[in-house]
């Protein structure tokens, strides 16, 4: 078992076994979702109270909840980086970041679409998840902005896992900050908490969709992490192997 | 081996001598804080309910403000001279060194705030019952923010514009202060229970306690390589 | 374990198959090298070669990339604080504040080490600072502050010293002084590690590591 996970370890292989990993992430993704997308989108019957507006939650769920779990695998590939030294962690933490800030966006756009029919306006501070939502959007802006500062790669791996880890740690604090400043007021929230029980035609397509998107993740996370260890390792031997397959030197 | 105690006393007592030598590192957070706390009212406008709605929310933000202010230079001055190797490279643990540093930090730039704060909410007027409530999320909030704010002055210390990159790191550190720091004092204000916020504060600031000063000497060595 | 001769007995510091990057250069690999106490290390080389970075990273404010120090025979990641006990740094930058006088600088410093500053009178005497006792740093010609810096390393009892071009600056006279403080120490049973880049003259055991 740790003979694979050091084998893991080294970027050569992973950059094969990433590879053949990837088609088969996107194959599994395309699949659920096309099956979550058609059944939540044309099959799944109208909501009684928001009629056929709430369909966006099969594209708004997942991404919020794949903006949490991409920060999640970030904090803890950087976390790993740092503990134990491990280069291809900290490449995880870097191909994970702008992943995440993208799901995190589009949790926040397709919530601001939900909720103009809804309440009327683009945006609705009262909503604690949107405003969850924009907060963790700056704590990704931050990662990228100080790896973009640091020129040595080295450094931005290790001060940008400081800042991961500091992040994780208040993540949930702010979400129970956020709940509780929206809670004063009471405002219109987007997924009702403990409501009314959601049916299995709904549920299914949501839960599909979700899982969809965490292996499309994963296919994108692999395939940033594959690029991102090309350039950490561009001096490395099996790379300049790689690149000129018929053995000639650069 | 070095007594921990007298290790943070003596960096306290140096930035206080340091703070008083230039007393512009005391003022201009104040300074600031004050400028912002008037600038708000002249935009819009002096109705008094208005004021007395938003000032809690306008005071706090100012002083959040002035808080990020002094942040950024809080750790740079030794980064520049070469006393941050002898700092790293003392005896002391490190993270000993860098709570003394955020607690002169707050001494300087967080206490003077508080104390000024009662002044100004009277500008706003606020409600007599409020200055209690304020001034104590105040002091427990500024504290949270010298304590978080070092590990962002400590990431931020020597890069090209780490001033604006460093609100941008601390901004959501900060957020649940803010959060419950301004609710808390308009709740005082409307005479509703302002309890939960106050233990809220007080468990960030322990919290913050407890670990910011690990993350900040760990930031303060990956910068000073 | 092999069997330790009376040379490795007396080898208080040592650095096995050091590496360092540096971004993206490599300074320098499979660096090895072993001081005993009343031993000099000159570490020469041109500018930019990665003699500052050496010395730093013996220090411990450098990561190494592969490779450890030995201190005692312990390597230093295991004990930072009481490697860091045990040395005094004398970088490029003197490591004052320069709002500070003298004084005040020395007594924080102090403070950190637990150490006491009874002897400081003849301290400074010696390096001919008595008189600037009174004035911010920052109005001391650079010389002086080198001196001030060379207080350092005399007001504590660690036995490692690392100086990173301690010559800079400094008149003949200064220069003499620095060379005289050295012999001292290392006639005590210290260890000093220089980085020059022009050459030391001095009647000591000394190793020369050229980058």
């Amino acid at each position: 078992m740790w003979k694979f996970i050091h084998k893991l370890a080294s970027p050569p292989h992973f950059y094969d076994l990433a590879a053949k990993i990837i088609p088969w992430f996107a194959v599994v993704a395309l699949a659920l979702i096309a099956y979550g997308a058609v059944a939540g989108l044309f099959l799944a019957p109208a909501d009684y109270q928001q009629g056929d507006a709430f369909r966006i939650i099969y594209v708004h769920v997942p991404a919020a909840y794949l903006s949490m779990l991409a920060y999640s695998i970030m904090a803890i590939s950087a976390g790993i980086g740092l503990i134990w030294r491990m280069k291809l962690a900290h490449a995880v933490a870097a191909g994970a970041a702008p992943l995440g800030a993208w799901f995190t966006f589009l949790a926040l756009a397709t919530g601001s679409i939900w909720g103009r029919p809804m309440w009327g306006t683009w945006w609705e501070w009262g909503d604690p998840r949107l405003t969850s939502e924009l907060i963790m959007l700056f704590l990704y802006f931050g990662y990228m902005a100080l790896r973009a500062a640091i020129d040595d790669t080295a450094k931005a791996d290790r001060a940008s896992a400081v800042l991961a880890l500091v992040g994780a740690v208040n993540v949930p604090i702010i979400h129970f900050s956020v709940e509780w400043w929206s809670s004063l007021h009471q405002g219109p929230t987007l997924v009702r908490e403990g409501g009314p029980a959601i049916e299995p035609a709904m549920l299914y397509p949501l839960l599909a969709m979700i899982v969809g998107f965490s292996f499309l993740f994963g296919a994108l996370l692999l395939s940033r992490v594959r690029t991102e260890v090309l350039y950490r390792e561009r001096r490395a031997r099996w790379v300049r192997n790689l690149l000129l397959p018929s053995g000639e030197s650069a | 081996m070095p007594g921990l105690w007298q290790g943070l006393r003596s960096i306290v007592r140096r930035d206080l001598l340091l703070a008083w030598k230039r007393p512009g590192d005391m003022l201009n957070p104040l300074f600031f804080f004050a400028m912002v706390s008037t600038l708000f009212p002249l935009a819009v406008g002096p109705s008094p309910e208005q004021l007395a709605l938003s000032g809690p929310g306008v005071l706090w933000v100012a002083a959040l403000l002035a808080a990020l202010l002094s942040l950024n230079s809080l750790y740079l001055s030794d980064f520049e001279d070469g006393s941050l190797d002898q700092i790293i490279l003392s005896p002391q643990p490190l993270p000993l060194l860098a709570l003394g540093k955020s607690i002169s930090h707050w001494l300087i730039s967080g206490l003077p705030l508080v104390i000024a704060s009662p002044l100004l909410a009277m500008t706003f007027r606020m409600p007599a019952n409020t200055t209690a409530v304020l001034m104590l999320t105040l002091t427990l909030g500024t504290i949270s923010l010298s304590l978080l704010g070092s590990i962002g002055a400590a990431l931020t210390v020597g890069l090209n514009r780490g001033n604006a990159l460093l609100s941008l790191l601390i901004l959501p550190l900060a957020m649940p202060v803010l959060i419950f720091g301004a609710r808390t004092v308009s709740l005082a204000a409307a005479d509703d229970a302002v309890a939960a916020g106050i233990y809220f504060l007080a468990a960030y600031c322990m919290l913050a306690l407890s670990f910011a000063p690990f993350a900040t000497a760990a930031a303060l060595k990956i910068s000073n390589e | 374990m092999q069997p330790k001769d009376a040379k490795t007995l007396t080898e208080l510091l040592s650095g096995t198959e050091l590496c360092l990057l540096r971004g993206e250069r490599c300074l320098f690999r499979e660096l090895n090298f072993a001081l005993s106490a009343g031993e000099l290390m000159l570490v020469q080389g041109a500018n930019g070669c990665g003699k500052t970075s050496l010395l730093r990273a013996i220090a411990g404010l450098l990561e190494l990339e592969t490779g450890y120090i030995s201190w005692q025979g312990v390597p230093t990641t295991k004990d930072r604080q009481s490697f860091s006990g045990d040395l005094v740094w004398m970088a490029h930058r003197v490591g004052f504040k320069g709002d500070l006088t003298l004084v005040e600088n020395l007594r924080f410093e102090a403070g950190l080490r637990s150490a006491s500053l009874a002897e400081i009178d003849a301290v400074l005497d010696r390096l001919r600072l008595s008189s600037l006792t009174d004035l911010p740093l920052r109005s001391l010609s650079a010389g002086q502050q080198r001196r001030v810096a060379l207080a350092r390393m005399l007001t504590s009892d660690a036995r490692l010293w690392l100086m990173d071009e301690p010559f800079t600056n400094l008149d003949r006279d200064g220069r003499m002084l620095v060379e005289d403080l050295i012999s001292e120490h290392l006639a005590a049973d210290g260890l000093c590690i220089v980085a020059a880049h022009q050459d030391v003259r001095l009647e000591v055991p000394m190793q020369r590591l050229n980058l």
